[in-house]
């Protein structure tokens, strides 16, 4: 017998006689408590991102890539890591070119071995898209993709996100069963709220431990 | 049950720590501070008493449906997962656990872990045992990584240096790192992220813990705020990911109550910045992601807790360490008193289940039972009387049966128990307790002015001079 088989065994025999505990789901109580109306959804979520250091931009689908130069620009940031094979990616990359800006692109289009060093110590933003957020808890789903990898919202110290604001939900329940998450998963879905944070140190909140120290969600208000 | 080559010879030397840490006036400042905090910032989470009570039941029955099909969900999970492409290892006892690890470490010739945060590894002394290996384990949560510079074990399950303060904390990066002296907080993270950066990249496996394990989906999930959990399964090649078979769920829908209560409970936020749901390696057209991930499902005395329906309940618990921010003995004492992975109420109820009662047998008498940890556990371990059992199992004669705990009668007297059974005949025959009362009260001048430890901080009990029967008598009569 091996040790699954052992430990198997041993748990089944805790349980001989018993009855499984009955699924009493409490839907209304993750979801009732956590409602927004249409007026103040997109408010919470910015009010919950802002809470955590997060800036929010209310924009519109033609003129976030203007925000994006404009928020780089501020920062003193002249490259900015994006996927080319995404239409937002191809709407940024088209806004450069028609306002010949000077900000050079990056794209994330070969294995992170080909480029970890780059990527590590020499990439200072990126943009991604997401998949929506959650108004409840302020939260944007990343749902990264062959095109939009995983370390993209993680490594560079400044990452830009772009929201939809009809892809916004009131909480988590409504989001995950919309979604149909238990159907299927990435790799690797995840929330993000805000930029990377710690208070490990005298409970004193610092940004930027490890991910990103700072984080902006642009809210496309027409998409 | 444990394997008993792992426990410790001698029991846990609790007592000396404590008296230790209590003249320690320094920790204790750092403590009641942190605690105050951590207690403010729960409470500002749940205004709704209401929602709070109704959360924490929703919480107990998700969790004790989980237990009540453990096995099959086990099973489930391991499918799942083996479907997505992770490999999944069981192991019964902390060393086969460890040779586990190693057995992949030496696979892939690796020399360099990164680690995030997991209790279930410092259970493991993963560090050491593969640091005894040529294996350098690296901690990258900001906490674990000060006190792993100090030597130190973590002294709280969610904030592992919370013992220390910012000029502690500056001293250490000042003489282990080679950085000036600075007592910024901002900068002093900049040290840390700036040393450990180059540890994700050059790493050649990453360790996590889990919080859930999904067996609906087969997914592994992750609660942080720093990224370095994220790092650390996302950039090395290898991910492995140790856990406690008791951490499993049955669906995915089953995490949205368990997070709100974790995250809340822990550090008082609505969510925490990261939320990593991890169900596969890096798929053939994915650029990024370990090309393996392992899960290394862990018993260590789990199976011995769940054996028992009342000791069970055990297993419930999240590790959110809400029960140790408001224990009056935690906050007094700190994390390191404990001698124990799991400081505070709930190390109080699993290290037995873990090393056996020889060895934790003044742990479960560590409490003043005021029920306040039973009374912030989001998911209502009843902890008070879960530690009244453990005290019952340490003193029931060893031989007894049913046998419930490795360890059983560890504090068991003889003397005790004859001074018990006269006690209940005392009480139970009106002559003789009449007689013996008569006695206390008339010989009251003998009582000793030192009776051990009561007397040290307190001054000796004299009885009355006249028992309450006689004065009751005296003022009503005999009615």
């Amino acid at each position: 017998m091996n040790a699954k088989e052992r430990i198997l065994g041993k748990l089944r025999a805790s349980l001989q006689g018993t009855t499984p505990v009955a699924d009493d789901y409490d839907v209304g109580l993750l979801t009732e408590p956590w409602r927004y109306g249409d007026e103040t959804r997109i408010a919470r979520l910015r009010q919950m991102l802002e809470a955590v250091h997060g800036e929010t931009l209310l924009t519109t689908s033609a003129e976030w890539p203007a925000r994006v130069v404009e928020a780089l620009s501020a920062r003193n940031i002249d490259e900015l890591l994006i996927s080319p094979a995404t239409a937002h990616g191809q709407q940024f990359a088209g806004h450069l070119a028609l306002t010949g800006s000077a900000l050079r692109l990056k794209a994330y289009d070969r294995p992170v071995e080909a480029w970890k060093d780059e990527l590590f110590f020499h990439t200072p933003a990126s943009l991604t898209g997401t998949l929506g957020g959650i108004a409840a808890t302020g939260s944007l789903v990343l749902w990264p993709t062959p095109q939009e990898p995983r370390l993209m919202s993680l490594v560079p110290p400044f990452h830009i996100a772009l929201l939809k604001a009809s892809e916004v939900r009131d909480n988590f329940h409504e989001f995950m069963h919309e979604h149909r998450w238990a159907a299927g998963l990435p790799t690797n879905a995840l929330l993000v709220s805000g930029p990377s944070k710690t208070a490990d140190i005298q409970q004193t909140l610092a940004y930027g431990a490890h991910g990103p120290k700072e984080l902006l969600v642009l809210i496309l208000e027409d998409a | 049950m444990s394997n008993p080559a792992q426990t410790p010879a001698q029991p846990i030397t609790f007592k000396r720590n404590a008296r230790e840490a209590l003249a320690d006036p320094q920790l204790r400042r750092n403590f009641r501070g942190a605690m105050d905090f951590l207690m403010d910032k729960r409470r500002s989470q749940f205004p709704d008493g209401d929602e709070l009570e109704r959360l924490r039941a929703f919480g107990n029955r998700v969790r004790a449906r989980a237990l009540s099909k453990l096995p099959e969900l086990l099973e489930r999970l391991d499918a799942n997962l083996s479907r997505n492409g992770v490999r999944v290892h069981w192991a019964e006892t902390v060393e086969e656990a460890n040779a586990i690890v190693h057995g992949i470490v030496e696979r892939h010739a690796a020399k360099k872990i990164i680690k995030g945060k997991s209790m279930v590894s410092e259970e493991m002394e993963m560090n050491h045992y593969l640091g005894d290996r040529g294996v350098d384990c690296l901690e990258s949560d900001m906490g674990e990584f000060i006190v792993q510079l100090r030597e130190e074990k973590p002294a709280h399950i969610i904030m592992p240096a919370i013992h220390l303060n910012a000029g502690q904390v500056a001293q250490l990066f000042h003489d282990k790192l080679d950085v000036d002296y600075t007592e910024d907080v901002d900068r002093l993270i900049q040290i840390g992220r700036e040393t450990l950066r180059r540890k994700f990249f050059e790493a050649d496996i990453g360790v996590s813990g889990v919080n859930f394990a999904i067996a609906e989906t087969g997914t592994l999930l992750l609660v942080e705020n720093e990224g370095n959990g994220r790092m650390s399964t996302t950039v090395p090649p290898v991910h492995i990911a140790v856990t406690g078979i008791e951490k499993v769920v049955e669906n995915l829908r089953d995490v949205i109550p368990l997070l709100s209560l974790l995250t809340r409970s822990a550090t008082g936020q609505a969510i925490t910045t990261y939320v990593n749901m991890i169900s596969s390696p890096r798929k053939a057209d994915e650029l990024d992601g370990p090309q393996e991930v392992h899960l290394v499902l862990l018993d260590n005395g789990r199976s011995q807790a769940f054996a028992d329906g009342e000791l069970r309940q055990t297993l419930n618990c999240i590790r959110c360490g809400a029960c140790m921010n408001h224990c009056p003995v935690y906050t007094r004492i700190g994390g390191h008193a404990y001698g124990t992975v799991y400081p505070g109420p709930i190390g109080k109820i699993i290290t037995p289940h873990m090393l056996g009662l020889e060895t934790t047998r003044d742990l479960p008498t560590a409490s003043s039972m005021c029920g306040a940890c039973g009374e912030v556990c989001p998911v209502k371990i009843p902890i008070p009387s879960l530690l009244r059992r453990l005290r019952e199992e340490a003193v029931r004669p060893p031989a007894a049966e049913p046998h419930h705990m490795r360890g059983q009668g560890a504090k068991y007297s003889k003397k005790e128990t004859m001074i018990w059974k006269a006690w209940r005949k005392l009480n139970t025959s009106p002559g003789l307790y009449r007689a013996a009362m008569y006695a206390g009260t008339r010989l009251r001048g003998l009582m000793p002015a030192n009776i051990g430890p009561w007397t040290e901080h307190r001054s000796a009990p004299k009885p009355a001079a006249r028992t309450l029967h006689e004065l009751a008598r005296e003022h009503l009569g005999d009615q």
